[in-house]
């Protein structure tokens, strides 16, 4: 998936590493309210449960993912374009 | 206001909510409800709110917590009994979520005191959960002379109703009930009797009213009277007309002033006794 967003600099970066579900949302939902609509935020997250369900609970409230990359320790990081899919 | 990782945690199940989100959230955390009587219905109504965040609640009642109370109103326990209810009150609000600011007023609500609790500390949303006309009557005018939204409730029996006044947006309780009915003409919940989760059921539907006036949300209850009967298991939702001709929220209104409508003896007696 490629499109103009994944060209726009981040304008934030969240690491949800250190709590689990449901505050991993919580802590994201957080960060993008600081964002306007069109930001960037750069959520590095683990697997499993939470690779599952934030990028869903994301594009559930009209947030695009446009990347999702897995690094060298395991956890993933996400692209989000706030408000991306409105 | 940015939020501790407690908070985050302790209202996280809010926060994920679309409706609420961080910003919902902090519109709860800034809100001020006042609940008049920490009765049958306050007790639930105050407790949904302090878990829930709500930064400011008073609450009014003059009475001490009786043995007799225990039997539904959640908020006092056995070793409050003697106890006045706002301390009884406020203790378990406290105990719940110290981020909650509990104002207590010790004081019977009458006209000449409602204004001043009402605008101590310019409350958003008021909370009807007393057990007598007079005082309905006088917070759906104080409410209605004041602009401020209000949920009225009754509960007796297995019966209980409730309805909400936002000002500009539909009938006030005046609009429907027009006048108290005579003292001692209806039995008061002492004399008749009142199933215990009737305060649960009805105070808490109150509590939700004044989170979703907080958030912002439609849908409430102005306009309607919703009423549940626990023999039937019935909720009713009957769409209410506005008055046009309403004596306190009509165009040309006859009433100006607040009145102190009298009480039925019985509650006059207890009045005093306290």
């Amino acid at each position: 998936m490629s499109g103009q967003a994944d060209a726009r600099q981040t304008s934030a970066r969240v690491d949800i590493t250190d709590v689990v579900c449901p505050v991993t949302f919580v802590k994201t939902k957080v960060a993008l309210e600081e964002l306007e609509d069109g930001e960037v935020l750069e959520v590095r997250l683990n697997g499993g449960e939470p690779i599952q369900n934030v990028p869903r609970s994301l594009k559930d409230e009209g947030h695009k993912v446009t990347n999702v990359s897995q690094l060298d320790d395991g956890t993933f990081l996400l692209t989000v374009v706030k408000g991306g899919l409105l | 206001m940015a939020f501790t990782n407690e908070q985050l945690e302790r209202y996280s199940r809010h926060i994920i909510l679309k409706e609420v989100g961080v910003k919902g959230q902090k519109h709860i955390m800034e809100g001020r409800v006042l609940i008049i009587g920490a009765g049958g219905l306050g007790a639930p109504a105050a407790m949904y709110l302090a878990a829930a965040g709500v930064g400011t609640i008073g609450i009014a009642d003059a009475d001490a917590v009786d043995l007799s109370n225990l039997q539904r109103q959640i908020i006092h326990a056995s070793s409050d009994v003697g106890k006045p209810k706002v301390q009884s009150a406020r203790e378990t609000m406290n105990a719940m979520n110290p981020d909650a600011q509990v104002v207590t007023y010790r004081e019977w609500i009458n006209a000449a005191n409602i204004t001043d609790i009402i605008n101590d500390k310019n409350y958003d949303f008021i909370i009807d959960g007393t057990d007598n006309f007079p005082v309905k009557f006088l917070i759906n005018d104080a409410c209605v002379m004041l602009k401020k939204p209000f949920s009225h409730a009754g509960i007796i029996r297995f019966q209980g109703q409730l309805l909400t006044y936002i000002p500009g947006k539909g009938p006030c309780y005046r609009c429907v009930f027009h006048n108290p009915p005579p003292p001692d003409a209806v039995p008061t919940c002492r004399q008749a009797g009142v199933l215990g989760v009737m305060g649960g059921v009805i105070g808490t539907l109150q509590a939700t009213e004044a989170l979703k006036f907080l958030l912002g949300m439609e849908g409430l209850l102005n306009g309607y009277l919703l009423t549940y009967n626990a023999l039937t298991m019935d909720f009713r939702k009957v769409k209410l007309a506005p008055a046009h001709s309403c004596q306190v929220c009509g165009p040309e209104p006859s009433i100006t002033t607040l009145i102190d409508y009298e009480q039925a003896v019985c509650d006059l007696r207890e009045y005093h006794n306290n």
